[in-house]
């Protein structure tokens, strides 16, 4: 993308937004590329992500937006329903609910400028992709804004869809969730591709969890075997608060994902949960940090990855509990289950401790499916496929019980199983004996 | 004096009590570390050194060290051809400590050294030399349990003995130039060979400026019973020592070899980059054992590395006690079928110091497994680091890994982090990774209190404890030692 900015679109615009866009457009021409020697870049390619060279995703055409909107449908009960499709609203099933915000950008930042800005990619990407971010600021126009105030619980998901079509068209989806004290909210994102073509999203999710609150964010990505994904996201979390983040990763050709979490008061809570099942020609390479700012903050971190055909996967994570967070329970376990000859696995589990009293662990596991395992379900009657099939699948989807939603576990599941299917896991990719 | 290679580790009572005193006073607050006695390493003789190749490094410093030992030309071309790289090289900064920055290159001296060969006899031992020797015990030492000794004094070896039996067995144990000077049939096929000069900016320091080390030879099926040891010793203000060693064990051959380290302190700091290269030929066993003491000024930067072949095992067992910063992250590369690699490592940090250890492990065959243990102590404003690496790439089949780290934190200010890298391609491996950081109970020290404990006691019982396992993999003179050491002042550090 040789201009990281669209002026056109900035007329009508307020002008603090407008002005802000300019200079993250500078930032994002003033940061250089980065380059694989860097540490948050090891055992990754920085190259592979091409929003360099995408441009700007163009409108859909009218019929193939209608059918977009009729497959945009994942549960059954939702509090509101919102379709993206290469950047414009499609569809919108407005949230209903009392003083609960919500609403796309475009109007977000004219009608809640303040909420906005205070916001607003407030926390940094210390994870690598920072040139990206500074792109993504410059350029996104399409997500959410969600805010649920003060003793707030929406019980039901607002359920969100991005669709992105053309030959290295780019979407820059952004979402801002704020909760005020004591209020809860379920997110679920869909990341779809709405043609074969090579393009890509380039997102960034904002949590803001104020006290006592409660955030559950689910990412589904399920792009076409071309296109590029990148997603970086950030929970600030508040005392006594809850954030739970999942995210399911089955599509995209290279696929960068960098989370972070801040503790920022005690008892302040988060869980950072994945299951990601690439294949042949796909790489997936995840960044995450746990930062416990404060004392008596908890954070929970499992990453499953299920690795078939010639696909590789990384994974390099961070514990850092800073000086004076004292009590700190962290955790943080990566999984890796090695389904062929050709995949690849690379785990960088780290910590930087710089405080008293904490219990921190962490473990990362890579191996194939035990042959015990098979030959015991063999001795029960299921043949080797299923119980490959089944030890795999059984592997994965026990993450999706720890989002503590049985609706939202049993879509994930859904979609796993559609993922394994495509990826025909159990049929003879297992070790010979 | 009761432990040789330690030396400066040990702690009599008396001592202890007079650190206890120290501590205060420097502190003033007996409980803000603990202290380990470094008083047995910290005494100085006069430097009497003919041959000094002067303070920086150059061209010029390098065909010093060279002319004085009278190596051959292909020696001399590999030192400046290293010279090069070296000066290519970036500080690894990107990853590494910036602390490095601080090393000052140019007020290094890289060579000196008296001009003697080396004594085979203790009593030709020039009496200064062999007083620091005495003093850490070293020839107490061979008497009692050693297959061989060597010592070294800054640059050069100043004592070099070995037991008859083993030396008509054919096990050579010499220095390293003499090593590639008159062995070179021997020594030249693996000198530099696993780890290469442009391996890290150190290793190519090294390779320019080596001197003094060991290189040892065990012929196929010798097996030696008594471990054989290298001493080292630093005793001149802002030197650099940079031994080197190369250890090959031949086929089905056994060796043990264990290396001390100690340094007095001085106003400036003092720079240690040796080069350690092990060759396990196919059924071969060599066990290496360091008990690193450099004094807290002490940049201590090595480069270890083994190379097993088929059924082959290598065992670095690794204490770090010692130094301000330590960069050392001894591998194994398991070039041959069933070949194992083993890194077991205890590290202790304290206020001032940093310890950045770990291990390195490469599968480059089939049914390769390797198992890295660590443990490390954090205390006062101590900081440990582990880094590993464990690479498991394709086409093989039956590797395994197994990686263990464990940190303790003794006070609110200490540190600890972890950063290991696992790669593995392919459905017939396992490995596994864990890692946790803790602190002494305060449960655990209630109870042995209420069992009429002190507080310091009770303390160095659960470090102790911590490290229990580990410190039994040291031949036993050297376990007791670490026991001992650990045993350290800690009142009032819980909490």
């Amino acid at each position: 993308m040789d201009e990281p900015l669209d002026e056109s679109r900035l007329a009508g615009l307020p002008e603090w937004f407008a002005g802000m866009q300019r200079s993250a457009a500078e930032q994002f021409r003033a940061l250089p590329a980065s380059r694989r020697e860097e540490e948050n870049w090891r055992f990754a390619d920085p190259k592979r992500l091409r929003f360099d060279r995408f441009r700007p995703a163009r409108g859909l055409p009218e019929s193939h937006a209608a059918e977009l909107i009729s497959r945009s449908v994942a549960l059954k009960h939702t509090a509101g329903r919102y379709v993206f499709g290469n950047e414009e609203l499609l569809a919108a099933e407005e949230v209903n609910a009392p003083g609960v915000i919500c609403e796309p950008l475009e109007e977000a930042w004219r009608r809640h400028g303040d909420l906005f800005r205070e916001h607003f990619m407030a926390q940094e990407f210390p994870l690598g992709a920072a040139r990206y971010a500074a792109l993504h600021k410059a350029r996104t126009r399409s997500g959410l804004l969600i805010y649920v105030p003060a003793g707030i619980e929406l019980e039901l998901p607002i359920e969100v869809f991005h669709w992105v079509g053309g030959e290295e068209a780019a979407i820059f989806p952004h979402t801002l969730v704020v909760t005020g004290a004591n209020a809860s909210v379920t997110v679920a994102e869909f990341f779809r591709s709405a043609d074969g073509l090579a393009a890509g999203s380039c997102g960034v999710v904002d949590l803001v969890a104020g006290p006592g609150s409660r955030i559950r964010h689910v990412s589904s990505q399920m792009l076409n075997g071309e296109s590029d994904f990148l997603q970086m996201s950030a929970a600030v979390v508040a005392r006594d608060a809850d954030v739970k983040s999942l995210q399911l990763h089955g599509g995209g050709k290279s696929v960068r994902v960098e989370s972070v979490c801040r503790l920022v008061e005690p008892n302040a809570n988060s869980d950072m949960l994945s299951v990601s099942a690439p294949g042949t020609g796909q790489v997936f390479d995840q960044r995450t940090l746990q930062h416990h700012a404060a004392p008596y903050t908890k954070s929970d971190l499992l990453y499953k990855n299920v690795l078939s055909g010639e696909s590789r996967s990384v994974f390099s994570g961070l514990i850092r509990v800073d000086e004076g967070a004292h009590y700190t329970d962290a955790y943080q376990t990566c999984r890796n289950l090695l389904l062929s000859d050709e995949a690849e696995a690379s785990s960088m589990p780290g910590l930087e401790i710089n405080a008293d009293h904490v219990k921190c662990s962490h473990g990362s596991t890579t191996g194939p499916i035990e042959k015990e395992a098979v030959f015991y379900a063999g001795t029960r009657g299921i043949p080797a496929e299923a119980a490959r099939h089944l030890i795999a699948f059984g592997f994965a989807a026990e993450v999706f019980d720890r989002i503590g939603s049985e609706p939202l576990s049993e879509l994930l599941t859904g979609l796993l199983r559609e993922r394994f299917t495509e990826l025909s896991i159990g049929q003879g990719e297992g070790p010979r004996p | 004096m009761d432990w040789g290679t330690g030396g400066g580790v040990s702690l009599t009572k008396h001592q202890n009590e007079r650190d206890k005193l120290m501590n205060f006073e420097e502190s003033g607050s007996a409980a803000a570390a603990i202290d380990i006695d470094r008083s047995i390493g910290d005494f100085v003789y006069p430097e009497k050194h003919t041959l000094d190749a002067g303070r920086g490094l150059s061209a010029k410093t390098v065909d010093y060290i060279s002319g004085v030992k009278g190596e051959p030309d292909w020696i001399r071309q590999f030192r400046q051809r290293a010279l090069q790289v070296f000066m290519d090289k970036p500080l690894p900064i990107h990853w590494a400590s910036r602390e490095l920055e601080r090393i000052d290159f140019d007020r290094i001296r890289y060579y000196l050294s008296s001009g003697d060969v080396p004594k085979r006899s203790w009593e030709e031992v020039p009496d200064e030399i062999k007083q620091t020797f005495e003093r850490l015990g070293i020839p107490e030492q061979e008497r009692k349990f050693l297959a061989g000794v060597e010592a070294q004094f800054d640059s050069e070896a100043a004592y070099s003995n070995i037991k008859e039996d083993l030396e008509k067995e054919g096990v050579i144990f010499v220095g390293s130039t003499k090593g590639l000077m008159d062995y070179p049939e021997v020594f030249r096929r693996w000198f530099g060979k696993v780890i290469p000069t442009g391996d890290n900016k150190f290793s190519a320091l090294n390779s320019a400026v080596f001197s003094g080390g060991s290189f040892i030879y065990v012929p196929p099926g010798v097996k030696v019973a008594h471990p054989l040891q290298a001493y080292f010793r630093i005793n001149a203000e802002s030197f650099g020592q940079f031994e080197r060693t190369l250890i090959i064990a031949d086929e089905g051959a056994e060796l043990t070899y264990m290396e001390g380290c100690t340094a007095p302190k001085f106003e400036t700091s003092t720079l240690h980059s040796a080069v350690v290269e092990l060759v396990a030929m196919p059924h071969a066993r060599i066990q290496y054992i360091t008990v690193q003491n450099w004094s807290s000024n002490v940049y201590n930067l090595v480069t270890k590395r083994g190379l097993a072949h088929e059924n082959a095992e290598i065992r670095w067992i690794d204490c770090n006690i010692g130094s301000r910063l330590t960069m050392k992250y001894p591998g194994v590369v398991m070039k041959g079928r069933k070949a194992r690699g083993e890194v077991i490592s205890i590290a202790l940090a304290n206020t001032g110091q940093h310890q950045d250890t770990g291990a390195k492990m490469i599968h480059a065959a089939d049914e390769t497994t390797s198992n890295v243990v660590s443990k490390s102590i954090s205390v006062g404003q101590g900081r440990a680091t582990y880094r590993g690496m464990v690479h498991i790439p394709k086409r093989l089949r039956g590797c395994r890994n197994n990686t263990q780290c464990d940190a303790l934190l003794i006070n609110s200010s200490s540190r600890t982090d972890t950063y290991p890298a696992i790669v593995v391609r392919g459905n017939r491996h396992a490995t596994q990774h864990e890692a946790s950081v803790s602190q002494v109970s305060e449960d655990q020290i209630f109870y042995m209190k209420q069992r009429g404990l002190t507080e310091g006691e009770a303390m160095s019982l659960s470090v102790n404890g911590f490290v229990n396992d580990l410190v039994r993999e040291f031949p036993m003179e050297y376990s007791v030692e670490l026991k001992r050491l650990i045993d350290m002042e800690m009142e009032g550090s819980v909490g």
